[in-house]
């Protein structure tokens, strides 16, 4: 079984989270709280309160996402018996540590944007919106009694009303968090008794996670993300989120990955492991672009006005430069940069590319999500955007790093470990 | 993955004992250099009467005009892109298991690309008569290529996603025949060095001189990837398109922006249905069990519970948000399919795609033989029943209800379909014939490591950890190709 390669690497080591990780992760999660203060307490300008909420929205459903593609990931890899994977498989498990706090943050966003309610003009009358989903969770929408009765609104309210959609959202991201953790815990027990029985339950309890997550996310997106616009509908819009998730949790993956080899650890990946990652984000890319090429050009060409009002509003001169940019960084960007052979083989290149890509979902979110918030009249790129997703990042980071440091950097019992560790392509 | 390092868990691709290169040779080139047998003559007799069938229903077609067919003012589309998209749609398993299983370095893939591949470009055949013979006037076909002012001033509308389908298939069809014919190479060469006489001579040029040096092999290998790399998105591009002859329309139930994966889905899965329905055939009677084994049996089969429930998924969204639009003529399209008239083929649909394949969880029926294949039939049925209702259910009653309609087909309607099977299996039985229903190059790749003598000689050298061991032979119970003996 090569054992002569078990004696090349340590797979006791265990990752020491301290020094300059630790320091500038707590100093962005300080950055973060502060931009978070700024945006509601100090920003002059008249949307500050739904910019706050619609940026910490954002991050509080990417930072949700890249944990559940790390869950996601290690599910797939248990299904489809795949060997290259097994040495790198603890960065998805740490990403699945992580996706309950994640989960908890963003339920706590949703439930604070819908509780918390601020007045704004409309059509020349004072009116009590939430800061966020308002535009099915103001009062009175599915009231014809009211005067701000919307019929299309009120017809969809057995589904858009709160109780319901804070509670799909706590039972979806309650049953991916178990399901991780639970996954993680097998990993971890293989760590100690070997034998197979562990790596049995991981592919029973990994097809069970891909069934309930294939058969939720769609739901998922459409509430967090779509009902913003909550007149707006797209089939496609889940399938569109899960693409965006997936890429970005693999390009998070990456960086996490390449950063640590960088620093001495995960001595066993090798230029194949990357090249393999390098060739997901390529591809996962491009089916990105699919996704989102096949909803815009459906809608383009039908020109029916309840569906282009979505793309209208991204054209708008706010919104347009922003909405093609989006399309540069996530689809030519890795097209153009990863795809020879040598760049996704190449730690400075990948590496570089995954943090483009990181910094394009984060574009893409916000086209999702800031026209049917903050609109083109609150629109902003400022202190309140880049605090608060730097702020996301040093959380996400320290979160991550302190599970990796917890065990050691290889499920060293894994039964594909000894394919991985001889993985070339 | 180096052969060298593969795990004893993984169930081998090639069962038997004293299987060696020659007698992989013997036993995939035997129905090429023998005389067929009975079996296949009566199959060949019925796929040809079938083809038979087809060539007058489409002559009667071309004399008469489409008014031959039950088409009416409403339902303007039905059969005839039917069987054009069932067609196309079968027509991606082969693309998909030669290109992209081969991109995930999936081994399984070389004991059934060969016929998988074939497979495809007979049933884009297939389609391709659909796409000419519903032109009415396939005379003029060639309007649809953009050809110099010249032939007149009608040009080619390319804002048309019909237009955009020529282009496509035409593509993917090219590619695939390419993609098919470059596998082919090694294997035709084999059959010329076996040969005599005026068959060595035309094997001979059809090998294109093939001469198994190193050179030639690594060419082929860097060609064979960069096909993978260009029709891997082909593969997606096609359907993709196919789809959009119906979602850029503003017809209910065909306009949803979710159709483009959703039918790239649908394709994959239909396309390994038919896989399925060939190969557990083929396997039996040209005894390749020790090369078809029950791990590639089930490993399709988990393919199309996955793509399966992938359709599922899609056909879940499109129920939700033609709730959630709020849009009645959305909302009454879907309820249609359930209460309208054509009911029954609603329930067609969605019960042999979604909830029969659900079977496949379970272990016994994945790995059953009959059930397999039965299963299969019922995918191939349910997608042409799927196909049919997002058609003609969405057609027959949409906006306005003073136009509702309904739809009769013809007698031509079916005999130009049923002939249509025929044509393709005559197509696949004459293939069987004269070439190598099994990739026997790529299979001999997989002897050394990943056969199950190469795993009982690793066994007994003791070289692996027994629980592995022990799992390894569990796994083996469901192999029908391997003596009940090795199993424990």
């Amino acid at each position: 079984m090569g054992t002569h390669s078990h004696q090349t690497h340590n797979f006791s080591a265990q990752f020491d989270f301290s020094g300059k990780p630790k320091t500038w992760s707590l100093i962005a999660m300080v950055i973060g709280v502060i931009a978070v203060l700024y945006g509601f307490l100090l920003d002059p300008s008249e949307f500050h309160g739904e910019r706050t909420f619609a940026n910490l929205l954002l991050m509080g459903y990417y930072f949700t996402c890249v944990c559940a593609a790390g869950a996601f990931f290690l599910a797939i890899q248990y299904v489809a018996q795949a060997g290259w994977s097994a040495g790198l498989l603890r960065i998805p498990q740490a990403f699945s540590k992580v996706l309950p706090i994640a989960s908890v943050i963003l339920v706590l966003i949703c439930a604070a944007g819908l509780f918390f309610h601020h007045n704004v003009i409309e059509d020349g009358k004072q009116v009590e919106v939430p800061f966020l989903y308002k535009h099915w969770a103001t009062h009175g929408l599915a009231d014809p009694q009211s005067e701000h009765y919307d019929p299309i609104i009120a017809a969809k309210s057995a589904f858009l009303n709160i109780p319901f959609f804070l509670g799909r959202l706590v039972i979806f991201l309650a049953i991916y968090s178990i399901l991780a953790a639970m996954l993680v815990k097998f990993s971890e027990n293989e760590d100690l008794n070997g034998g197979l029985s562990n790596y049995k339950k991981s592919f029973t309890y990994s097809t069970i996670f891909l069934v309930l997550f294939g058969f939720t996310t769609p739901v998922w997106a459409f509430d967090v993300v779509m009902s913003l616009e909550a007149h707006w509908f797209s089939t496609m819009f889940g399938w569109y989120n899960f693409a965006a998730m997936w890429v970005s949790g693999l390009c998070a993956m990456t960086v996490i990955i390449i950063l640590m080899k960088r620093a001495g650890y995960l001595t066993w990946i090798n230029q194949n492991h990357l090249h393999d990652l390098g060739k997901l984000i390529f591809a996962f890319s491009i089916f990105w672009t699919y996704v989102w090429f096949a909803q815009f050009l459906l809608i383009w060409y039908a020109n029916m006005s309840e569906e282009t009002v979505y793309f209208y509003k991204r054209w708008e001169p706010e919104f347009k430069p922003w909405f093609w940019l989006n399309i540069v960084i996530n689809f030519v960007a890795p097209v153009l940069l990863l795809m020879s052979r040598d760049s996704k083989r190449k730690e400075s290149s990948l590496l570089f590319v995954a943090i483009l890509l990181l910094l394009g979902h984060w574009l893409d979110y916000y086209i999702m999500i800031m026209p049917g918030t903050v609109g083109a009249e609150g629109r902003g790129f400022g202190i309140t955007e880049i605090g608060i997703a730097i702020g996301f990042v040093g959380l996400f980071t320290f979160l991550v790093l302190n599970a990796l440091s917890k065990t050691s950097l290889v499920p060293k019992n894994h039964p594909f470990l000894d394919e991985s560790l001889h993985h070339q392509i | 993955m180096s052969a060298h390092h593969e795990s004893i868990l993984r169930e081998p691709l090639i069962t038997g004992d004293n299987i060696t290169y020659a007698k992989i040779t013997n036993d995939v080139l035997d129905p090429v250099e023998n005389k067929p047998n009975k079996a296949w003559w009566i199959g060949f007799t019925i796929a040809a009467i079938g083809a038979l069938i087809w060539v007058v229903a489409v002559s009667y077609t071309f004399w008469t005009g489409i008014g031959a067919w039950g088409l009416n003012k409403t339902v303007g589309w039905a059969w005839d892109i039917t069987g054009f998209v069932w067609w196309v749609g079968i027509g991606h398993a082969g693309t998909l298991i030669s290109a992209i299983l081969l991109l995930f370095r999936q081994n399984w893939r070389n004991s059934i690309n060969r016929s998988a591949e074939a497979m495809t470009i007979f049933a884009v055949i297939c389609a391709a008569t659909y796409v000419v013979s519903h032109m009415g006037r396939p005379w003029l076909a060639y309007f649809c290529l953009p050809l110099p002012n010249q032939f007149g001033s009608l040009w080619v509308n390319f804002n048309s996603p019909l237009i955009w389908d020529v282009f496509a298939i035409s593509t993917y069809f090219s590619v695939s025949l390419v993609f098919w014919y470059t596998g082919l190479l090694p294997d035709i060469a084999s059959i010329r060095d076996r040969a005599t006489g005026l068959r060595r001579r035309i094997y001979s040029i059809l090998s294109f001189g093939w001469n198994g040096s190193v050179k030639t092999w690594q060419r082929f290998e860097s060609v064979s990837l960069i096909l993978a790399g260009v029709s891997t998105p082909l593969v997606l591009s096609v359907h993709t398109i196919v789809s959009m002859d119906f979602a850029t329309s503003l017809e209910p139930g065909w306009h949803t922006t979710i159709f483009p994966p959703y039918f790239v889905a649908g394709a994959i899965f239909s396309g390994f249905a038919m896989v399925q329905t060939l190969l557990l055939v083929v396997r039996k009677v040209m005894g390749f069990e020790n090369y078809i084994t029950m791990f590639h049996i089930e490993s399709m089969n988990k393919i199309i519970l996955v793509t399966g429930s992938i359709v599922g998924v899609a056909y879940l969204t499109e129920f939700f948000i033609a709730w959630y639009s709020g849009s009645e003529y959305e909302q009454y399209t879907f309820l249609n399919r359930f209460i309208g008239p054509y009911w029954w083929a609603g329930c067609m649909m969605y019960g042999c795609n979604v909830l029969m394949t659900q079977l496949m969880w379970f272990k016994k029926i994945r790995t059953s033989i009959p059930a397999s294949w039965a299963l299969s039939i019922v995918v191939n049925i349910g997608m042409w029943f799927e196909r049919f209702v997002i058609i003609v259910i969405s057609l027959h009653r949409d906006y306005i209800p003073s136009s509702w309609a309904m739809f009769y087909p013809t007698v031509v309607d079916a005999a130009v379909f049923i002939g249509s099977i025929g044509v393709f299996f005559t197509l696949f039985l004459l293939f069987l014939r004269v070439l190598p229903a099994i990739a026997m190059a790529e299979v001999k790749l997989l002897l050394k490591g990943a056969s199950h003598q190469a795993k009982k000689k690793l066994i007994a050298e003791n070289k692996v950890d027994p629980e592995q061991v022990q799992y390894y032979k569990q796994s083996l119970v469901k192999f029908d190709s391997v003596p009940e003996a090795e199993t424990v």
